[in-house]
């Protein structure tokens, strides 16, 4: 094993000489980093163009000055020194400064929209692959491939119209005219009697539920004016509360283990009484205060089930602090919920919360919820448009790997032995299922450091992407080659981890040695 | 994988069902080649079937219309003359067969949008079918010959596939296209752009089909016409090739789906096809501004764009299931049915 690694290694440092190097010619010859001055008019225009040739090292020909930029590089794979030295930009700025914000800028754009895409992704592709051929098969699957072929920035630009100024004029006058009531709840109506498929009695009983369900709460919430206060409350807390607590604990542990219900049960009755006692404190809240409320919670959730678990106990400690958790963020929910009127009204924020460009507010003051928020409106138009882009290949993919364990003698066995449909589903089937998506997931994150370059471009978000169109059209050679080590490194990491996950998951899978 | 359930339901409705036969051959598939059967079992999804024909009535639409290769089309306006604006541009189409002057509109500039947008469609197709003959050619080369040669053919190719694959397509794609952008001239830009795509998109192709040789090559079948005394070509071409042949064609169908979308994100970006020239891409980047007040400068190429790629995924996923209809066989309905005399 670690023989392969090390070989690994090697080979990845191999190829990264020979990818820069590439990259460094290409770049060279992409464009003249000139251009723009021999084209000015600026009376010193010799001295800025002798700065410039002096400051990119442009008398030497490129293939030496790629040594030169090597031997600045190769100092970045010594930790802790601090000599690391990628080059300037053409604005003179340090490349790794100018990276580690780029960086730090697409993981905040990206980390929700990959997190949501694998969750949603998979629970779908799971769902229509065991109803196959039903009417909820069909609708995914054209959902998926019309995502699948949307051009993102064409999605964005709709997302800006509809999602952004639409809201927003929807917002200054939170008003639902009683036709659009209707509308949505004939929708939902639809969605759920293909969501419950069976019979005919069975469906209508569905459309009923669902038209009478969406169409209800809407009208409730037109009538109490909740679009300009949002909030949650106790009671709805609670409900939803004991609402997860049962459908995790259907999908964790099974209904029948009653010990796991009451654990959880148990939990969302804590939840409750946390959002009284912890609700005072969260006003100076910081995301480090909330992270260590979730450690806690997770921790207060194994014990009540550690205690109530009977000889399964980890099955109990699982569904309590799964819950737990569920809860906690359904209280920080409610906080931003009831954070929300004074954000609108803002001096900054005039009403228009939405924002179509950016990754903030410039000049907004106030506090961790009112930040939150804004990082809130920023981020959600990008996260959806990469949310809607990437959803559909995590569903393709684990419907079809879910297909295929389904088909396993194994699972026959398992139903032979007279397992419940659940564990059968749930344990012997879906864990297998995820195998092949660990390497996908391992893949998708190296390549998402590398930013959503056209979703950056949409949305003006300074991230990876940005960085890289930019330095591209100001031809610009040592941000691209900065771009590309980052990128590279990573791909060629993450591609060494899903070889290694894989082999560690699935046996029978061996390394070579 | 796909919309219509191809390969059961005439099964179930014609001839008597499985189970009843028991472990003989199936009545259906006897006596059909391998073509045959892929054949008939594509022509069963309809979801493929329909978009063929759409994607074929696209395609028509874009090459006679403004004609191509200097062959003269039938619509009366190019992508490059003026024309006075007529009621602010609207599209004036009102019905499949009532066209009106400018059916899609005009840009701000007068240019007739129905024209843009064909010449902006004859763009990426080309594009597309270039990538998808390029990298599937490039990738079917590599990887036969690293996958059936081994030893240092392979490392040497696959390290030169691992140095392309870690460099993102879409940089090395901007870079090139950038580079060779501005120093052609703009018909012959395009269909440099394709080539370029399609030597840089080779690489998953290359890695499938090594995999493919690799299993195949240790064959029986290999062996014998090894002992035939046949050339490594031969065997290559006539003997692994054919077998292996399913996975590239589904595979070089959904490259090619992606290759539309890289075009067009390349020209949207401005690292592809630029002006004077068009693309989908490019004309959607040149209009969004003007969404709110002409949305329709921004509607008609990305439904374009949207068709094409729809079309092209589909008829790749029809493809998959009739090469490969093994994802088929688990229907659970069926599956509790079997168990339920089992459980009771």
């Amino acid at each position: 094993m670690v023989t392969y690694i090390v070989r690994r290694l090697v080979t990845a440092v191999l190829i990264l000489f020979g990818a820069s190097f590439i990259v460094y010619l290409l770049t060279a010859a992409s464009g003249d980093p000139l251009a723009e001055l021999r084209a000015s008019n600026a009376p010193n225009r010799e001295q800025l163009i002798q700065a410039r040739v002096e400051l990119l090292d442009l008398n030497t020909p490129a293939p030496l000055r790629y040594f030169g930029w090597l031997s600045g590089a190769v100092q970045c794979a010594v930790p802790f020194v601090g000599n690391c030295d990628l080059g300037r930009s053409i604005q003179g700025e340090a490349v790794t400064d100018a990276l580690t914000r780029a960086v730090g800028n697409t993981i905040m754009l990206v980390t929700a929209a990959t997190v949501l895409a694998i969750i949603i992704g998979i629970s779908l592709g799971i769902i229509t692959a065991l109803r196959q051929y039903s009417g909820l098969d069909y609708g995914v699957t054209f959902m998926s491939f019309l995502f699948f072929s949307l051009p993102i920035f064409w999605l964005a630009v709709l997302l800006k119209e509809f999602g952004a100024i639409g809201f927003n004029n929807f917002l200054t006058d939170p008003d639902i005219p009683l036709s659009s009531i209707l509308v949505v709840a004939l929708i939902s109506g639809v969605i759920f009697t293909i969501l419950a498929g069976g019979t005919v009695k069975r469906k209508a009983l569905a459309f009923l539920i669902g038209a009478v369900a969406a169409g209800g709460l809407l009208y409730l919430l037109n009538l109490i004016d909740w679009f300009t206060r949002p909030g949650l409350g106790p009671i709805v807390i609670l409900v939803f509360g004991v609402a997860i607590a049962y459908g995790i604990t259907l999908l964790t542990a099974g209904l029948k283990n009653r010990k796991a219900l009451y654990s959880a049960l148990i939990m969302v009755a804590l939840g409750l009484v946390a959002y009284y006692v912890v609700n005072p404190f969260l006003g100076a809240a910081t995301i480090w205060l909330l992270l260590l409320l979730a450690v806690v919670t997770v921790g207060v959730g194994m014990g009540v089930g550690f205690l109530l678990g009977g000889y399964d106990r980890v099955q109990s400690m699982r569904t309590a602090a799964l819950t737990g958790l569920l809860m906690a963020a359904l209280i920080v929910l409610d906080r931003f919920m009831v954070t929300w009127p004074s954000y609108v009204s803002n001096s900054r924020i005039r009403g228009r919360p939405i924002a179509t460009i950016g990754a903030s507010t410039p000049g907004l003051e106030g506090d961790f919820w009112i930040q939150g928020l804004d990082n809130f409106t920023h981020l959600l138009l990008p996260t959806l448009a990469l949310l809607l882009a990437s959803l559909a290949s995590y569903s393709r993919y684990s419907r079809a790997s879910m297909l295929e364990i389904m088909n396993m003698d194994y699972i026959r066995t398992a139903r032979a032995k007279g397992l419940s449909e659940r564990t059968v589903v749930m344990r012997h089937a879906f864990r297998n299922a995820l195998i092949p998506l660990a390497t996908l997931v391992a893949f998708d994150i190296g390549a998402l450091i590398g930013g959503a370059v056209i979703t950056e471009q949409v949305f003006a978000f300074s991230g990876m992407g940005q960085l890289f169109v930019q330095a591209l059209l100001r031809t610009d050679p040592n941000p691209i080659m900065g771009f590309f080590l980052v990128v590279g490194i990573l791909a060629l990491v993450f591609n060494l981890i899903a070889d290694l996950v894989y082999s560690v998951l699935d046996p029978r899978v061996r390394v070579k040695a | 994988m796909t919309i219509q359930d191809s390969s059961e339901t005439p099964r179930g409705e014609v001839g008597p069902s499985p189970r009843e036969v028991g472990p003989v051959a199936d009545p259906e598939t006897k006596g059909m080649s391998q073509g045959q059967l892929v054949r008939r079992r594509f022509f069963d999804n309809t979801a493929a079937i329909i978009s063929l024909v759409v994607f074929a009535i696209i395609f028509l639409l874009a090459f006679t219309s403004l004609g191509f290769a200097g062959i003269p089309g039938w619509w009366k306006y190019n992508h490059t003359q003026f024309l006075p604006v007529v009621d602010g541009g609207a599209p004036t189409v009102t019905g499949p067969f009532s066209w009106g002057d400018h059916p899609f509109g005009q840009d701000s500039i007068g240019r007739d949008y129905f024209a843009l947008t064909m010449r902006g469609a004859q763009n990426s197709i080309i594009i597309m079918l270039l990538i998808g003959a390029i990298s599937g050619l490039v990738g079917v080369v590599v990887g036969a010959c690293s996958g059936y040669f081994r030893g240092w053919t392979e490392a040497v190719l696959m390290r030169i596939t691992d140095i392309v694959i870690i460099i993102p397509l879409i940089v090395l794609a901007a870079v090139l296209g950038r580079t060779v952008g501005t120093s052609l001239g703009a018909g012959a830009a395009v269909f440099f752009l394709g080539v370029v795509l399609g030597l840089l998109a080779w690489t998953g192709m290359a890695r499938l089909v090594r995999g493919e040789f690799l299993s195949l090559r240790e064959r029986e079948f290999v062996d014998a016409a090894k002992i035939a005394g046949a050339s490594n070509a031969r065997i290559i071409f006539k003997h692994i090739l054919p077998n292996a042949v399913g996975v590239i064609i589904v595979n070089t169908t959904l490259l090619m789906s992606a290759a539309i979308l890289l075009e067009t994100g390349l020209s949207y970006l401005g690292f592809g096809v630029r002006a004077p020239d068009v693309s989908l891409g490019l004309i959607i980047s040149q209009n969004q501004e003007a969404f709110q007040t002409r949305p329709w400068l921004f509607w008609f190429p990305g439904l374009f764009i949207v068709l094409i790629c729809l079309t092209i995924n589909f008829i790749g996923d029809g493809l998959r299931d009739a090469f490969d209809p093994r994802q088929k066989k688990f229907n659970p309905r069926k599956a509790k049915e079997a168990d339920r005399p089992v459980r009771a």
